[in-house]
């Protein structure tokens, strides 16, 4: 059934997924679909303040309602953790005070969901309301503090960093711009809402079900806020009915049910309402901008200085990690001489920000990307080739020390310029017609590991089966982007298997060596590496075995489609990879392997320089093509054209599904999602009233596949996950300027928006729709970092 | 996840069965159709009936009778509706309409009666008990508050019917069936401006049929706004019939709003003053367009911003009035719904 190609046979071919069928059937068993005999179900109570301090809570009522086995409160789980070590902010269930309407503070488990919820309503709880912040502006001029440790008030987080001579760069510049952007929050809208089972066994062991992105670090948050040892802890990932990001933090949830696994000595079930999974949250952050730009009359980028200002939420979740990646790959994209990045983060009483699908870079990228057309139209040049002009040398350094590898950039320009005929549209169209370009850069996963460790990022075990059957053991988990079938493929590759010889167990603490989690884009890279790295000497095993057997030169050896054969024979096989694998068991003992990766100690030496840092980047390009009513400000996307640079694509097919799901996801924050409040509250937390694109919403796409053979990627591989969001999002802007001539420089691009832009250019006012100041306030002197000798100047 | 609290159901084969069991059960009784609104509602606790009383097994509420016109059963769903070749021939407008409701799954349960009596909404309602309770519960359950204008002494829920305002243009009648007997009343009486008492139907009647007049040459359209082309409600509707003479020149007129109050809003005693008598050019739809949105009084408790679906109101009058006179419409067909 394996094609030739070139010289791989599984690698590189559009394989349907491994797990498609159980998934299409309704096999696959999701968290929620976890049932286990005495199980009893959990709910949990919410604060309905945006910030107070809890003066009493009394669970005993709950207590008495027939059918309820337990009811917790903070006292019960009085250990704070968090995701990330220098944010450990986090309680499963509030003890002292509530951050945001939505917070936990009881919890009960029940013999049946509908005793659990309605026990909910008898727990008795007193709050005293303090004054609420909803915006950073409210955050920055309150005295109260939503948490006692922040930077300065409020701000959570001060960044500020200068790389190279900013001063120096402006004095070069022939032309300056300065513009000012907002991009609002948003969620990640996972269709399965988050779930978990918690059991303990017979022998006081805790076993966690859970709809997680990281099982390792759920497996550390239980350890810590439990005070139960980890290796008396399993945790085992279900696959995710989405993630996205949105499943990457430890989380109450989980926590709790645990808990009173441990109390009632039954399993207990949570599954998340829908409004629930809303203040869960973790999504993109609300973040405004203020970048300020030189060029040369040529176009040469002297200097940036760029700064953000992130609304956080209640909690640190990953927002550190968030805040520097607002500023982290504006280098990468494009090469700046001289760059100043200041951020702060501000807390306020909303459910907490994190991760979303291109974290903390989607909002600059709107940004930079949107500046770069105003800059070309201001220069008189187009702004395909404005971009062209910055396209990196491959293996250089940025001026923040960031390493990138290989750059496919240009072609992606190219292919997608070429395809849309941007050139010939821009400017060219019917009024109400438009075209526009975008760019972006990610990393292929994080350089380094969220806690500080010297161990591998990704592990991988292989054990074979002396019937031939060969089972790969890896801590990642598939969210649906395809990793475990990547698992298969790589070992099918290297092996030399039939694909349905292989089996892929994921995301067991118990089972699978760590995988530090399917975030940050990692998981095709290095589970792709630690595989191969497990898989080779095991190769090398089964061929010395087979040489020596068949007295066959180990160099003539080959193995495909489950089959020996010598190279100088290819039509009759040697033996079949069973028989082989029976003869290396006997010559070396039981056949098993473990393989690991840890990407490359690379980066500066600043503080801050440990978020940018990745084996590789990928890069993207976008042209989007869009059709306004200029009556109503109503527009509709007609096309997009993507190209992706993917290193190698080890399956094409799984990489156009994620680089159209990210144009599919781009599109949803440019034209409509976004996460609003109302007198403290979400004002639509619901899949009805929360926007979100539907197919009739979703143009045609046109999607190339740019392979640049990365030398740090298995086969050359790099990310597909994130980047191609990117783009998407100042395509679709810069196509709607091209159309009507208005710029909305604020996230979601609404009808209204549009409109209220029309109407300023017909009253002969600046045809912009968008934030035009930013707070006042006195950033920290930046540290200063000396350009890298290697970096390219210009 | 989201629990759908205990209930009891009854299934009845006639009209007189389920008067009867909604007399026996009072106010504890609701009827359901498609229930597409109801059981979203009932796990949010916005209602709370003890008792259902379906009404899909009864045959007299699906029957579609040709006559002086047609009459369409209220059990009729939405799909039905929308594809069905008499409806599409004579009336087209409303098959446009029922094929706009939500989506295609939620058309195939929910029916053409149960549209015609959707509850109002109002983001403030239209939460989960858990989210209005944090708030504050509000007038139209639980609670004495319209938090829309905390001044109002009435809830503001906004009218979210498509069908409503196409049938009300069209001069259609419903008839109810109650414990007293039948009544027929012109459809626009079904509805008063009040979020929370919505319907002169009272909550024994049954919505049996919708009676619609023969077509004698109306001319029609609906537009509907809202953010996406499918599952959402409507956040503006225009419902128009025009009575054109063969020479262009307009005989009888008739208009009504959707989703702009809690009501279907009727303005067609300002369309028939304006239009009546004249041939309609784009000049003439323009300033029917300037003062017909004058009523539209949208208010912060849908989707999009009150201002700009007041806007709306005046280009998809402009929009509909255009293409039930056969002109070219101003705004573009991607704005069209």
């Amino acid at each position: 059934m394996t094609d030739k190609n070139g010289d791989l046979n599984v690698v590189g071919q559009p394989w349907m997924k491994v797990d498609a069928m159980s998934k299409v059937t309704g096999e696959t068993i999701f968290a929620d679909d976890v049932i286990l005999p005495r199980m009893a179900y959990c709910k949990i109570l919410r604060s309905p303040h945006q910030h107070a301090l809890i003066r009493h809570v009394d669970v005993s009522p709950a207590l008495e309602r027939p059918g309820v086995l337990a009811a917790i409160t903070g006292k019960d789980l009085p250990i704070k953790y968090g995701i990330l070590p220098v944010s450990q902010d986090e309680e499963a269930l509030c003890s002292d005070k509530v951050r945001f309407v939505g917070d936990p503070v009881a919890a009960v488990a029940a013999v049946d969901e509908e005793t659990a919820e309605a026990a909910l309503e008898d727990i008795i709880v007193e709050y005293e309301p303090l004054p609420s912040m909803m915006s950073i502006d409210e955050a920055l001029a309150e005295d109260v503090q939503i948490h006692d440790y922040a930077d300065e008030g409020n701000v959570h987080k001060f960044v500020s960093l200068e790389f190279g001579d900013l001063e120096a760069g402006f004095a070069q510049a022939d032309h300056v711009r300065e513009d000012v952007f907002f991009y609002e929050g948003n969620t990640h809208l996972p269709m399965e809402q988050h779930a978990a089972v918690a059991n303990v066994d017979g022998n006081g062991r805790l076993t966690l079900w859970s709809s997680t992105q990281t099982p390792h670090y759920v497996h550390r948050a239980l350890e810590k806020v439990l005070e139960i040892p980890r290796s008396r802890i399993r945790v085992i990932a279900t696959p995710n009915g989405g993630g996205f990001g949105g499943k990457s933090d430890p989380f109450p949830h989980e926590i709790v049910v645990s808990k009173l696994a441990m109390i009632t000595g039954r399993p207990v079930k949570v599954t998340l309402t829908r409004e629930e999974v809303f203040y869960s949250h973790r999504g993109r952050h609300p973040v405004l901008m203020w970048v300020k730009t030189g060029m040369k009359e040529d176009g040469t980028i002297t200097a940036m200085h760029f700064r953000s200002h992130l609304d956080g939420g209640a909690y640190g979740s990953y927002g550190v990690a968030s805040t520097y990646y607002t500023g982290a790959l504006q280098t990468v994209t494009y090469p700046i001489a001289n760059y100043k990045f200041e951020a702060l983060r501000a807390f306020t009483n909303k459910p907490p920000c994190g991760p979303k699908r291109g974290h903390g870079t989607p909002q600059p990228r709107f940004a930079v990307e949107v500046q770069m057309d105003k800059f070309a139209e201001d220069l008189g040049l187009s702004p395909a080739d404005l971009r062209r002009r910055h396209i990196h040398p491959p293996f250089s350094k940025t001026v923040n020390h960031l390493t990138v590898t290989t750059i496919g950039l240009d072609e992606c320009i190219d292919k997608v310029v070429e395809a849309s005929g941007y050139e010939e549209k821009r400017g060219q169209m019917p009024e109400g017609k438009g075209v526009g370009l975008g760019c972006g850069s990610y990393l292929s996963g994080a350089g380094l590991p969220i806690y500080w460790n010297d161990m591998p990022h990704s592990g991988v075990q292989i054990k074979i089966d002396r019937g031939g059957g060969v089972t790969v053991l890896c801590g990642s988990i598939d969210i649906g982007q395809g990793s475990t079938s990547v698992l298969a493929y790589v070992v099918a590759e290297e092996l030399g298997l039939d694909l349905d010889d292989v089996v892929v167990y994921t995301g067991d603490t118990d089972l699978t060596p760590v995988d530090l989690g399917s975030y940050s884009s990692r998981v095709t890279l290095m589970t792709g590496n630690a595989a191969i790295a497990a898989a080779r000497p095991l190769r090398e095993k089964i061929l010395k075995a087979v040489a020596e057997e068949t007295d066959t030169p180990e160099e003539l050896l080959t193995i495909h489609d489950s089959l020996l054969y010598r190279t100088d024979n290819e039509t009759l096989p040697l033996m079949t990879f069973a028989e082989a694998a029976a003869l290396a068991e006997a010559r070396f003992g039981t056949l098993g392997a473990v393989g690991s990766y840890t990407p490359p100690k690379r980066g500066g030496n600043y503080k801050g320089a440990g978020v940018g840092p990745s084996p590789n980047y990928s890069y993207s390009a976008c042209v989007a093509e869009v059709t306004v009513d200029p009556e109503t400000g109503i527009y509709r996307v007609d096309k997009l054209w993507i190209a992706h640079d993917i290193g190698k694509a080890i399956n094409p097919l799984l990489v156009i599904g994620q680089v159209e799901g990210s144009a599919y996801m781009g599109l949803g924050e440019v034209m409509m999602e976004e996460m609003v409040y109302r007198r403290g509250l979400h004002e639509i937390p619901s899949m009805l009233d929360y926007k979100s694109p539907t197919t009739l919403e979703t143009p045609e796409m046109e999607t190339f596949l740019v392979e640049t053979d990365d030398p740090e990627g298995p086969y050359g591989a790099k990310e597909a996950g994130q980047g191609p969001l990117l783009p998407i999002i100042p395509a679709v802007a810069n196509a709607i300027y091209d159309a009507v001539g208005v710029r909305v420089d604020e996230l979601p691009i609404s009808p209204e928006k549009v409109l209220a832009g029309l109407e300023r250019k017909a009253r002969g006012v600046e045809p912009r729709v968008g934030p035009d100041k930013i707070p006042d306030v006195q950033f920290p002197d930046p540290i200063r970092v000396d350009r890298p000798e290697e970096a390219p100047v210009r | 996840m989201m629990r759908l609290p205990a209930f009891d159901y009854y299934a009845p084969k006639t009209l007189d069965e389920a008067l009867a069991l909604k007399q026996e059960h009072g106010k504890e009784a609701m009827y359901v159709a498609g229930g597409t609104d109801l059981y979203p509602k009932m796990k949010r606790k916005q209602m709370t009936p003890a008792v259902l009383i379906g009404l899909s097994e009864i045959d007299a509420l699906r029957q579609v009778e040709n006559g002086q016109g047609l009459t369409v059963g209220a059990n009729m769903t939405l799909t039905e509706v929308a594809n069905d070749p008499q409806i599409d021939a004579h009336y087209p407008a409303l098959a446009h309409a029922a094929g706009l409701v939500s989506s295609p799954p939620l058309r195939n349960a929910g029916t053409i009666g149960g549209n015609l009596c959707v509850d109002t909404r109002c983001t403030y309602y239209d939460q989960t008990y858990q989210w209005r309770k944090a708030l504050g519960f509000c007038m139209k359950k639980d609670g004495d508050i319209c938090w829309v204008a905390t001044s109002s002494p009435r809830c503001l829920a906004v009218s979210s019917s498509d069908c409503a305002p196409v049938v009300i243009a069209l001069d259609g009648e419903v008839r109810l069936a109650g414990p007293d007997g039948e009544r027929t009343i012109p459809a626009g009486n079904l509805y008063v401006d009040d979020g929370m008492e919505y319907l002169t139907k009272s909550p024994d009647e049954i919505l049996v049929s919708i009676h619609l007049p023969p077509r004698n040459g109306w001319q029609m359209a609906y537009w509907k706004l809202r953010r996406r082309g499918s599952i959402d409600f409507p956040i503006l509707g225009v419902a128009v019939a025009l009575k054109l003479e063969a020479d262009g020149v307009c005989r009888d007129a008739r208009m009504v709003l959707g989703a702009v109050a809690s009501r279907p809003l009727d303005v067609s005693d300002d369309l028939k003053e304006m239009l009546v008598g004249e041939r309609i050019t784009p000049e003439l739809v323009d300033e029917v367009a300037q003062k017909a949105y004058r009523p539209a009084k949208p208010l912060d408790n849908t989707d999009m911003h009150l201002s700009y679906r007041k806007k709306m109101a005046k280009k998809y009058i402009a929009g509909a009035l255009s293409e039930a006179a056969g002109l070219e419409s101003p705004v573009s067909p991607i704005s069209r719904q």
